[in-house]
């Protein structure tokens, strides 16, 4: 495991970008965080998951101008809509990508991605495995409902074998994702578990995701009561099933132990299975710049390009 | 074999080099054989030297041999295209020599390389042959490295002498080239250069000496197509991009990559087309004018996404360095054939800017509009270069980079209140405002590809989408009125208009002389505004009979093609008609000469 380096966390100096003028403000509550009403279906796990936001927007006072909300296709990705602050409603599956271009671009951000297991994980698979492995500054919020909600019930790549749906009427055959050993494969820094129906739980998990100087994902079981009611029962204590956290002693920085946690049948544990340092992408693109820049200090752009040019004639 | 041919040659040799103007050489091999370095030195000894300079080449698509070509025209007036035919054709093999034999002009001059190229009997008296052991000279030069290194720096001493170059400026530039190598490398060069130099060309051949080309105020630069777009978006404040790996795209990347740090940017190789389109739309959402590039199947891959970039207004740049298509098709080959797709790509109606340079400082200049075009309209612009730009080395004056160079960094200043798709603006035109601005009326905006109310949320109600369709095409409508009136090359009116897009403006200008020069007056036009069309096309298509679109793409299902199909839809014309070719190569100029007369008879031009 390397060490995190302090370094600005991002390429692009943050003298580059002109300042807001600093007022003070007084800082948003959650009332006033939020936008339009929300346009889930009644008992839809996604409310919990952005009131948790908004608290923890309020909770930590962050700026309200910048956050920012990003989202690709489907119902959990309506979620900027409902914020008041800046957000962009991205196409199908490229929430992630996107989100790396802001984070990449401006240091003085805070990103959010929220999704669903589809948008996710199968049109957008191969996103999340990059933006893992490069450990971009970002935090993703995998609302997983183990089914298609948007389009109405088919499957997805987590729905479990023998899940009955439109496109498996006699129930799904494939092996479905595991999204905790996916992320952790992929080179995520920072992976947790926790479900809509514990909002304490979830607020720490956010949290501490925020928080985590990386690429941090959170797996949020968040029920859908129309195609698939129940399905997570079994993790609710409130309708007989177990809440299980992470034991104690699980040491978040082994793989493996993160690994064999993981692989527990449903409803497994929750909680942050594994969390490492190793430096953003942000922060090494800023030392790469930085070495670059020393040779060039003092000179104006034009000045760093007319030297291209001479050596062109 | 060479003493035989240097007696035979000694009888047509006049003494004392020979005043030229313009010459064209080709020189052929393979692709590990560094003859695109000649070419470079060549070019770039030319834009030092006040001379116009053009180069044209082909590389195969494996990743190392194949044969490869370079050809280089060099002139002491101006330069349209890279010459039809070469004055002098240095061939390393034999494939190489029975190839591009065809190439020469009658009566020109053949170098080969006689370790690898016997000769055929039937050409030499059509072609001045000449025979001179350049691996074998090469080797015994160097020390005998073996692998033949270095022999196309001994061509090109060969070729300084041939032709009087100045020696210690491409001296000069061999050891620029090789500045911070092993001193031995940089040795090694410079000895098999002195070699080719020294080797007796006496009573082999004769000698050149360009005339003075008329002085130049200032300075040239010389660089290819694809440096030019690259160094034109660094002058254009550009600071992030994203790309995908692509030929012949991927130069633009690589530069970029490693000059953006520099100036405090980011260029970040993504897992694929559509994650850089998407990384570069989310950079653009951030406030930075961000680019990503692609060639033919990139652009598909990235429709979708640019779609996106139309219907939440985002400012992107998008360069498609046009390869053959489709499909993996013709992946180190010319072809204008995306425009279409660059045009029309995307489902829905998604209205964006298209623009497409003529030439390697049309390039730089057009890279910068795309950019401001981008900023200014609030819009995804694509820039159409192609293959044969990409790679063609120019000498064009040194633009005034004080005076060009731009800062677009983001504007983080608070706002009262901000209505991102402002239905009341002038002309539909919006600005994008990033994440970071304090909007003081707390209501912020949602950037969305759904169809949405003036602030960016999603709305069913049908009078709104139509409003919205509009707005996004009325800036386009706004550009078309603000763009410089297209002019015609040759007679203001007449018989004949050819109209062409892109990389051929060269040849086609040149074909019209041409044409002059055999009494055919004929015009032409070039269209560097591809979406929206500028203005003024239909009072010039007006003044002539028949307006020929010369393409390299295919003439279609109705014998014409690409931007044909465009300004056929636009302006009704059945006069407008296709003179098309789709064999991977450049037009020649006496081929678009033929391809029109061919056109013009009447049987023909039924359709």
């Amino acid at each position: 495991m390397s060490t995190v380096v302090n370094e600005p966390s991002s390429a692009i100096p943050a003298s580059s970008v002109a300042g807001p003028v600093q007022i003070q403000r007084r800082p948003l509550n959650k009332k006033e965080l939020a936008s339009e009403h929300p346009t889930w279906c009644p008992g839809c796990g996604d409310f919990s998951v952005l009131a948790i936001y908004l608290k923890l927007v309020e909770k930590r006072q962050l700026d309200q101008e910048r956050l920012v909300s990003v989202s690709g296709i489907g119902c959990s990705s309506r979620f900027p809509y409902f914020v008041q602050a800046h957000g962009a409603h991205f196409i199908h599956g490229r929430s992630i990508p996107f989100a790396c271009g802001i984070s990449l671009s401006r240091p003085d951000l805070h990103v959010f991605v929220f999704g669903g297991d589809g948008d996710i994980f199968s049109i957008g698979g191969n996103h999340i495995t990059h933006a893992a492995r490069k450990n971009i500054k970002l935090t993703v919020v995998i609302m997983d409902n183990f089914v298609y909600g948007l389009t109405k019930k088919q499957t997805s790549p987590t729905s479990p074998i023998g899940y009955k749906s439109k496109t498996d009427t006699l129930g799904a055959i494939d092996q479905p994702i595991n999204p905790v050993k996916q992320v952790i494969a992929a080179g995520a820094t920072f992976v947790a578990r926790t479900s809509h129906t514990n909002p304490n739980h979830l607020l720490q998990m956010m949290e501490a995701a925020m928080d985590h100087d990386g690429f941090s994902v959170i797996e949020c079981l968040s029920e859908c009561v129309e195609f698939y009611p129940g399905a997570f029962d079994a993790a609710n204590p409130r309708k007989g099933g177990a809440f299980n956290l992470v034991p104690p002693d699980h040491d978040v920085t082994d793989e493996l132990a993160a690994y064999r946690l993981a692989s527990a049948p449903f409803p497994g544990h929750f909680g942050i299975f594994y969390q490492v340092k190793r430096p953003t992408k942000n922060a090494l693109e800023a030392q790469l710049n930085a070495r670059a820049r020393e040779k060039y200090a003092g000179l104006q752009d034009w000045q760093i390009l007319q030297q291209s040019f001479n050596r062109m004639k | 074999m060479s003493n035989m041919l240097s007696q035979e040659v000694a009888t047509r040799s006049p003494a004392g080099p020979r005043q030229v103007s313009d010459v064209v050489i080709r020189i052929a091999g393979n692709s590990q054989d560094g003859i695109q370095a000649i070419g470079g030195f060549l070019a770039r000894l030319a834009g030092r030297s006040e001379q116009e300079v053009m180069t044209f080449m082909t590389i195969p698509s494996t990743i190392s041999g194949g044969p490869s070509i370079f050809q280089v025209r060099m002139s002491s007036g101006e330069v349209l295209s890279a010459g039809d035919e070469a004055d002098l054709l240095v061939a390393f093999y034999q494939h190489s020599y029975e190839s591009h034999i065809h190439s020469l002009k009658q009566g020109g001059i053949v170098l080969c390389d006689t370790d690898h190229v016997v000769f055929k009997p039937e050409w030499e008296p059509k072609y001045h042959h000449i025979g001179i052991p350049i691996s074998s000279l090469t080797v015994e030069a160097i020390g005998g490295t073996g692998r033949e290194k270095g022999k196309n720096l001994f061509v090109l001493g060969l070729l300084a002498k041939m032709y009087d170059l100045n020696l210690e400026k491409l001296e000069g530039l061999i050891r620029e080239r090789f500045a911070g190598r092993d001193a031995a490398i940089v040795e090694n060069a410079i000895a098999a250069f002195e070699a080719g130099h020294q080797y007796s060309l006496e009573k082999v051949i004769e000698t050149y000496r360009f005339l003075d080309s008329a002085s130049r105020q200032k300075r040239q630069v010389v660089m290819n197509g694809n440096e030019a777009v690259a160094y034109g978006l660094i002058a254009a404040g550009v600071r992030f991009g994203t790309a995908y790996p692509i030929t012949p795209w991927s130069d633009i990347m690589e530069l970029l990559r490693r000059e953006l740090p520099k100036y405090g940017g980011t260029y970040v190789q993504c897992e694929d087309e559509i994650a850089s389109i998407c990384m570069a739309l989310g950079s653009s959402y951030s406030g930075r004018v961000a680019v990503t590039g692609t060639s033919g199947p990139g652009l598909s891959l990235k429709m979708e996404a640019l779609g996106w970039g139309v219907m939440a207004e985002m400012p992107l740049v998008v360069i498609d360095v046009q390869r053959g298509g489709p499909s993996t098709g013709l992946p180190t080959q010319v072809e204008q054939s995306d425009l279409n797709l660059a045009v029309f790509g995307s489902h829905g109606d998604a209205p964006r800017i298209v623009l497409a340079p003529c030439s390697v400082k049309d390039a730089f200049d057009t890279a910068i509009e795309a950019v401001n075009l981008a900023r200014e309209y609030s819009c995804p612009v694509i820039l159409l270069t192609d293959q044969s730009i990409a790679t063609r080395i120019e000498a064009f004056e040194e633009p005034d980079l004080e005076k060009l160079c731009q800062d677009i960094s983001p504007d983080l200043s608070p706002v009262a209140s901000h209505k991102p798709y402002d239905l009341a603006a002038p002309d539909g035109i919006t600005r994008h405002v990033p994440p970071g601005v304090w909007i003081q009326d707390g209501k912020y905006p949602v950037a969305t590809g759904l169809e949405h109310d003036e602030y960016g949320h999603p709305s069913g109600v049908p009078k709104l989408h139509a409003d919205m369709s509009a707005k996004r095409r009325r800036k386009l409508q706004a550009l078309a009125r603000r763009l410089p009136s297209p002019v015609v090359y040759g007679p203001e009116k007449g018989k004949v208009l050819l109209v062409g897009w892109g990389s051929s403006r060269g040849p086609i200008q040149e074909a019209v002389d041409l044409a002059r020069t055999q009494g055919e007056f004929w015009s032409a036009l070039h269209i560097r505004y591809i979406n929206p069309l500028a203005e003024g096309l239909e009072e010039i298509f007006d003044r002539f009979e028949r307006i020929l679109v010369v393409e390299l793409n295919d003439q279609g299902l109705y014998r014409y093609g690409q931007l044909a199909g465009l300004l056929r839809a636009r302006f009704g014309r059945p006069n407008i008609q296709g003179v098309n070719k789709t064999d991977g190569l450049t037009f020649k100029v006496r081929e678009i000469v033929e391809m029109v007369r061919r056109q013009l008879i009447p049987s023909s031009s039924s359709h």
